[in-house]
């Protein structure tokens, strides 16, 4: 058991009976339960995380953005183990913004669960202690005699028991706790269970839930056009023909971020100036939009997907100057080494292409601004529109909607403030939409990334030497710290990046969703020179950064990785793959957690099909099982369909693949038949799944597809190399 | 503008719409109905899927007013018309992860199983393969479809 100290901050002060009471659905389908007939009341918040109904049921609030993640549901059991109720008995509701009462409201870096832990915990213990506290004054005993199961107070010696609905009413006057003690891990009903996503009845009943769905009264739409190339900026805007069509308001002209304003990171786009259509209905704006006639400028050249290739390509082929990290002299080794393999990897730029475009709902009514929609960061949007519109902070709501994906490209909240100034401008709650070719050609992408890799390895097959340098658009994807640092005794490596106006940012596991494939492509390049079976050749590399580590920062732990290959090597039967299947094997670190996957290819009419994917996991406890299970088959999934098939390419600053006619995603039927998941079982505090199983994907893919087909994949989209000519539709 | 009339899950509806209003903008600015979904508008995605007459149809291109009295059935209606074993389905495998394209997956799948009550596993491929899920939940839906088939599939 841990004992937590509460500092008083960030929890609400009991305020017996407020709110009202609730309107409770029922859902047919029979997960969620069914309430009584008439709406129970909330008798008692002992802090924001928590709502005690009359009816002894319990509403508890998710303060993380839902993109897809599952944090919904997570969340909130970690809350209502605490707090000791049955997950029958719980029903969970999205909470806006307010950081005064949540840690942290933020869907990013694969960090929720981490970070938000103890906090968690402690709302839910700080909860309990406080029913239980007022059991104890109304049955005058100690409240050490008493104990909790399922929302229910008890008293052995007496007999006496309480449900937490009753009790409830009588501790609106207790204190805050000052210290409260967190269950035992062994003790665990709720944590590592399967709950459905709590949210699964109304998305397959087709319930408002997103942004798009949102219709509120008298609201406008509003579409945006920007330019047509990365490096223009509208000049002149003919908007006769657009104006012309029925039930259009306005078209004018936004400037969403200006010059002399300096924004943080996630605040700015590409495309500040932007032409605005508004109107009565989606089509009749989309219509508009299409009869714009704009003229546009250059204000910057624009750039190509070749030039960059090139230019990468000079970064990381000279010698390497002022490296990240060095140990030993790889120079030297290399020099004296019996065996010398260099290899280039390379990946275009990805968009992140959520189901769900870019939208957003905005009312300025003076200096006031209610907001309401999909963003991974609620905070950053708030604050950026305070800066930009000069509107305090305080007079901002942000009301948080479940997201039709998120991927990184919600990170950017500039589809906000631009619903917030067309807003402004025409005096009326306006709901923006992007198209999906607005939001396909005005990302933030995923960098096009290239790395070389050389290795160094001695007569008696040992690898003495490895460097890396690394590139991409705006930053380099190297992280000089991660393994192989430390298992390798002369050992560089260095990030080079290649300045751009095309703007990129967050993308599902940035820098790890590239660098990991390639270097665990290398790893098994290496493996192969050395005459070593790829699982073996990784744990000699493990054994050696755990019994005699070089240099002193590497950034992971070499036994949760030996731990975590000899999980997955025991459920593969690594060794008896059975004829006819090639075997591929990757393992990578990042976002703080632990992933191993194994694919099997077989060959079939002599193309490759994906039979099964194996993934062993180390993130250590895990909240929702199924629903970690289900982050995994999907980051699986996507890095097979990005590895294989994405591609975004620039032609004098313009995408080539403005929809999913021309930009192809992976379909059913083309990902592995089974995906087998198994987690490790250690007892550590959890670390997030958002993320850290899709990196390793194209290293496990690539090796298993050179085993297959006999030729290694360097570049992705691997389809080019695997012989195809041009990118199909699947 | 011009006058459309429509069937939705049993229901006539009238609009006043533009005369070339795709179904899916008629179903979402004017009937009301928001659970059918744009993703692309160019029906490469699926998530705008609909039953048209018992056919699963992309009604992001789909004219409004070429319909005339056809039965439409969105997402909203496929319970009580037949599709309910898929969505229970889909709650048993806790399918969707973001959820946004899960009403297209699941009314295709209505669409197969009206036309294929027993499919292969290649048929559900096939007939599945123009519905993006960009969270990737393929293999959960696949053993939903085979779920609600062994549990009664669609009543036609």
């Amino acid at each position: 058991m841990t004992k937590i100290n509460l500092s008083r901050r960030g929890f609400i002060k009991v305020t017996g009976l407020a709110g009202g009471g609730l309107v409770l659905g029922f859902h047919w389908t029979g997960c969620t339960p069914v309430r009584p007939a008439e709406a129970a009341k909330v008798v008692l918040e002992p802090n924001a995380y928590i709502k005690i109904l009359s009816d002894g049921m319990v509403t508890l609030m998710s303060p993380v953005p839902e993109i897809g993640q599952g944090i919904k549901t997570a969340i909130p059991m970690i809350v209502a183990e605490e707090l000791d109720v049955s997950w029958d008995n719980v029903s969970v509701e999205q909470a806006p913004l307010a950081p005064d009462l949540y840690k942290r409201q933020s869907a990013g870096g694969s960090q929720a669960i981490r970070q938000l832990w103890t906090t968690v915990r402690t709302a839910g213990a700080a909860g309990r202690r406080m029913l239980m506290e007022a059991a104890a004054r109304e049955w005058k005993v100690p409240i050490a005699e008493l104990t909790t199961s399922e929302g229910v107070i008890s008293h052995e010696k007496s007999g006496n028991s309480i449900g937490y609905g009753d009790i409830a009413t009588k501790a609106s006057d207790i204190e805050v706790p000052e210290e409260v003690t967190l269950k035992d891990p062994k003790d665990f009903k709720i944590i590592g269970t399967s709950p459905k996503n709590v949210d699964v009845n109304d998305i397959v009943e087709g319930k408002p839930l997103f942004g798009m769905d949102m219709k509120k009264e008298g609201t406008v739409i509003a579409m945006i056009t920007h330019p047509p190339a990365f490096g223009m900026k509208p000049k002149s805007v003919d908007d006769s023909a657009a104006r012309a069509i029925p039930g259009i308001k306005d078209v004018f002209t936004i400037t969403t971020f200006p010059e002399d304003i300096e924004t943080r990171w996630s605040g700015n786009n590409a495309f500040p100036e932007l032409v605005v259509v508004t109107g009565e209905s989606t089509w009749n704006v989309m219509k508009a939009k299409k009869a714009l006639k704009i003229e546009w400028e250059t204000v910057t050249p624009g750039e190509n997907t070749e030039d960059h290739i090139t230019e990468m390509e000079n970064q990381i082929s000279g010698k390497m100057t002022k490296p990240d990290r060095i140990d030993g002299d790889p120079e030297a080794a290399f020099k004296k080494a019996a065996k010398v393999i260099e290899r280039t990897y390379s990946a275009p730029f990805l968009p992140h292409n959520t189901m769900e475009p870019m939208n957003f709902y905005a009312n300025v009514t003076g200096d006031k601004i209610e907001f309401e929609g999909p963003t991974q960061t609620p905070q950053r949007l708030r604050d950026i529109t305070a800066q930009i519109m000069g509107i305090p902070e305080e007079n901002i709501t942000v009301n948080i909607l479940r997201a039709g994906g998120g991927f990184g490209r919600r990170l950017y909240g500039h589809y906000g403030v631009e619903a917030a100034m067309i807003s402004k401008k025409i005096n009326a709650p306006v709901q923006l939409i992007y198209t999906r070719e607005d939001d396909m050609t005005q990302g933030t992408y995923r960098p096009d990334y290239r790395v070389r890799y050389k290795a160094g390895i001695d007569a008696d097959n040992n690898l003495i030497a490895l460097t890396v340098s690394g590139t991409g658009t705006n930053g380099g994807p190297v992280a000089s710290n991660r393994f192989p640092a430390g298992a390798i005794d002369n050992y560089a490596a260095k990030n080079y990046r290649l300045k751009s106006n095309i703007s990129t940012g967050a993308w599902r596991a940035p820098r790890s969703n590239f660098i990991a494939g390639a270097e665990q492509s290398f790893l098994d390049e290496v493996a192969e020179a050395c005459g070593k079976d790829p699982m073996d050749f990784r744990m000699e590399l493990f054994e050696r950064a755990k019994n005699n580590p070089v240099g002193e920062k590497n950034d992971y732990d070499p036994d949760r990785f030996i731990a975590l290959l000899n999980l997955i090597k025991e459920k593969c039967d690594w060794g008896n793959e059975g004829e006819g299947i090639h075997r591929g094997i990757s393992a990578y670190y990042c976002h703080n957690s632990y992933i191993a996957q194994v694919i099997d290819v077989e060959m079939k009419d002599s193309k490759p099909v994906l039979k099964k994917a194996w993934c062993a996991v180390d993130c250590g406890i895990v909240i929702s099982l199924d629903g970690a299970k289900n982050q995994v088959e999907g980051g699986i999934m996507d890095g097979i369909g990005h590895a294989m098939y994405g591609n975004i390419t620039f032609n004098e600053g313009v995408i080539d693949q403005q929809n999913f006619d021309k930009y192809r995603l992976i379909r059913h039927g083309e990902g592995p038949e089974t995906i087998e998941t198994h987690f490790v079982d250690n007892g550590i505090d959890p670390t997030g799944l958002g993320e850290p199983a899709m990196p390793p994907v194209p290293g496990a893919l690539a090796n298993a597809l050179y085993r297959a087909t006999g030729k290694r994949l360097y570049h992705q989209p691997y389809i080019l190399e695997l012989g195809e000519t041009e990118i199909k539709l699947g | 503008m011009t006058s459309i009339s429509l069937k939705v899950n049993g229901k006539a509806y009238e609009i006043e719409a533009e005369d070339d209003i795709p179904l899916l903008w008629a179903l979402r600015d004017h009937v009301g109905l928001v659970g059918t979904k744009y993703s692309c508008g160019i029906a490469q995605c699926g998530s705008c899927t609909v039953l048209v007459n018992g056919v699963a149809t992309r009604s992001c291109v789909m004219p409004a007013k070429s319909l005339g009295d056809a039965e439409i059935i969105t997402i909203e209606g496929l319970a009580e018309n037949g599709g309910k074993s898929l969505q229970e389905a889909w709650v048993e495998h806790d399918t969707p992860q973001c959820g946004y394209c899960q009403a297209g997956q699941i009314i295709s799948a209505a669409g197969l199983l009206k036309s294929n009550p027993n499919p292969t596993d290649d048929e559900i491929d096939t007939a599945m393969k123009g519905n993006v899920c960009r969270c990737g939940s393929y293999v959960r839906i696949k053993a939903a479809i085979k779920t609600a088939i062994k549990k009664g599939g669609v009543i036609a």
